[in-house]
């Protein structure tokens, strides 16, 4: 290595002397790069498992909330447009598109419970909705994602008042209003987050217009 | 290799490296970065997550252990690698070698503590561009031998995570009435839920910076004091 250092600012043209040639300094970032590369790709796959593991128990406590504590869970997949009770093969079990059977101890479905996302003020609002799809009626939601206003749109993830007054609400399309309303498919929005309070609004009704009909199909030929 | 030949190579001086900090004692590499260079209340580096996250002393301790990590582990291999680092793209090698360190370390925490890693939020990748660990890469573990670096940044990392915890002790304490989540002061206490908020973390630094200022200047004052005295 040469200890000869000649800095004559950018003007100078750059000689062989004058410091490291390209090739090294491509050379060492590609090498740091690929290292590093490696080394992060070995920790993925070994941290992994867990992860997974503890999003599978968070999407389980979110769904028996949802549906007021099932007895027993059950699943049903999505493969191709239809539900079943076989999950598509070659995918993976957590990423499969699928919905939550909550059932009571005498083995009677008390409801569903899917997992949907739409755009909030600030980012994507991603909640578990529970209904009953044989009513549409709401048995609660639980948010798993947001990142909401922290004092206004964050309530939605905390406030049990405005969680509640979706119990029972009939998805027909569901509607949001600021006032205090009696309406079966109307609900009062939080003050100072009328954006976020519509998000949640809009993924409930996506999420019941979307796998109600599934379910009413998956009945007609003769599901359970 | 024989013991001998190993003790002259460890005793061949360092080449000279511009800008390269004196030598010093390990233990004063080591002390400084608690007290007389604190990253936070001398250097008032790394301060965006110390007021973002220091409303719970649990977050206290998993930023602090994770920033630890992140700068032992860079700087010990910034400090092996220095002479094989060209210097015009030093930079840039030091931010991937952070960039991986703090990426493991975001990985390890979701996997084995996810709670702490959803509460820490973003501040943990933001590691990468918390100006401690590129700042002691460049102004010290890129230019000294890895034993110098490794007490720096053992230095660094623990007076960073003292700083920080104590700020959050402050905090949760008033703020939430509890340590670590046990109640402090009985069912009674009305806690001062701006303490947890903004406005609580800048009056607490600006706090721990008034005390810390005060300490400095008590400490020049009494040195001071002691060279009159020598001179008369």
């Amino acid at each position: 290595m040469s200890g000869h250092e000649h800095s004559h600012g950018a003007s100078s043209s750059p000689t062989p002397d004058a410091g490291s040639s390209t090739a090294r300094l491509l050379f060492t970032l590609a090498f740091f790069g690929a290292l590093g590369g490696g080394i992060l790709a070995y920790t993925y796959q070994k941290t992994l498992p867990p992860i997974r593991k503890f999003a599978a128990e968070k999407v389980e406590v979110a769904v028996k909330e949802v549906l007021g504590g099932p007895a027993k869970l059950d699943t049903l997949y999505l493969v191709a447009g239809k539900l079943s009770r076989t999950p598509p093969a070659g995918v993976d079990l957590l990423d499969a598109e699928k919905v939550f059977m909550g059932l009571n101890a005498n083995g009677e479905r008390i409801g569903v419970a899917v997992e949907d996302a739409a755009p909030g003020f600030a980012n994507d609002v991603r909640l578990m909705v529970g209904f009953n799809p044989t009513t549409g009626a709401l048995t609660g939601f639980k948010v798993l994602a947001q990142s909401e206003t922290p004092g206004l749109g964050d309530k939605i993830e905390r406030d049990t008042v405005f969680q509640n007054r979706f119990i029972g609400k009939l998805a027909n399309p569901l509607k949001g209003d600021k006032n205090p309303t009696t309406d079966p498919s109307t609900v009062q929005t939080i003050t100072g987050a009328t954006i976020t309070s519509k998000a949640v609004i809009k993924v409930i009704n996506k999420a019941v217009g979307t796998w109600k009909p599934r379910f009413e199909a998956y009945e007609k030929e003769g599901g359970k | 290799m024989t013991a001998v030949e190993v003790e002259t190579i460890e005793q061949a001086p360092e080449p000279i490296v511009p800008g390269a900090p004196p030598p010093q004692p390990l233990w004063i590499d080591f002390w400084r970065g608690i007290a007389d260079d604190n990253p936070v209340l001398i250097q008032m580096l790394g301060l965006c997550p110390t007021m973002a996250i220091s409303n719970q002393v649990k977050n206290g301790l998993g930023m602090g252990a994770a920033t630890l990590f992140v700068l032992v582990f860079s700087s010990l291999f910034i400090s092996l690698l220095r002479k094989i680092i060209p210097t015009e793209v030093r930079l840039a090698t030091y931010i991937l070698i952070i960039a991986t360190f703090v990426t493991i370390a975001d990985l390890v925490m979701q996997a084995y503590s996810p709670l702490l890693s959803r509460t820490l939020g973003p501040f943990v990748p933001l590691i990468v561009v918390n100006c401690i660990i590129l700042g002691r890469a460049e102004a010290f573990a890129g230019k000294v031998k890895p034993s110098r670096a490794l007490m720096d940044a053992l230095g660094q990392g623990l007076g960073f995570t003292l700083a920080l915890t104590f700020m959050c002790i402050v905090r949760e304490v008033l703020g939430s009435g509890t340590f670590l989540g046990v109640s402090v002061f009985g069912p009674h206490y009305e806690p001062w839920v701006f303490m947890i908020m903004p406005p609580g973390g800048f009056l607490t630094m600006g706090l721990m910076f008034l005390a810390m200022g005060w300490w400095g200047e008590r400490k020049k004052a009494q040195l001071n004091a002691q060279l009159v005295g020598v001179a008369r």
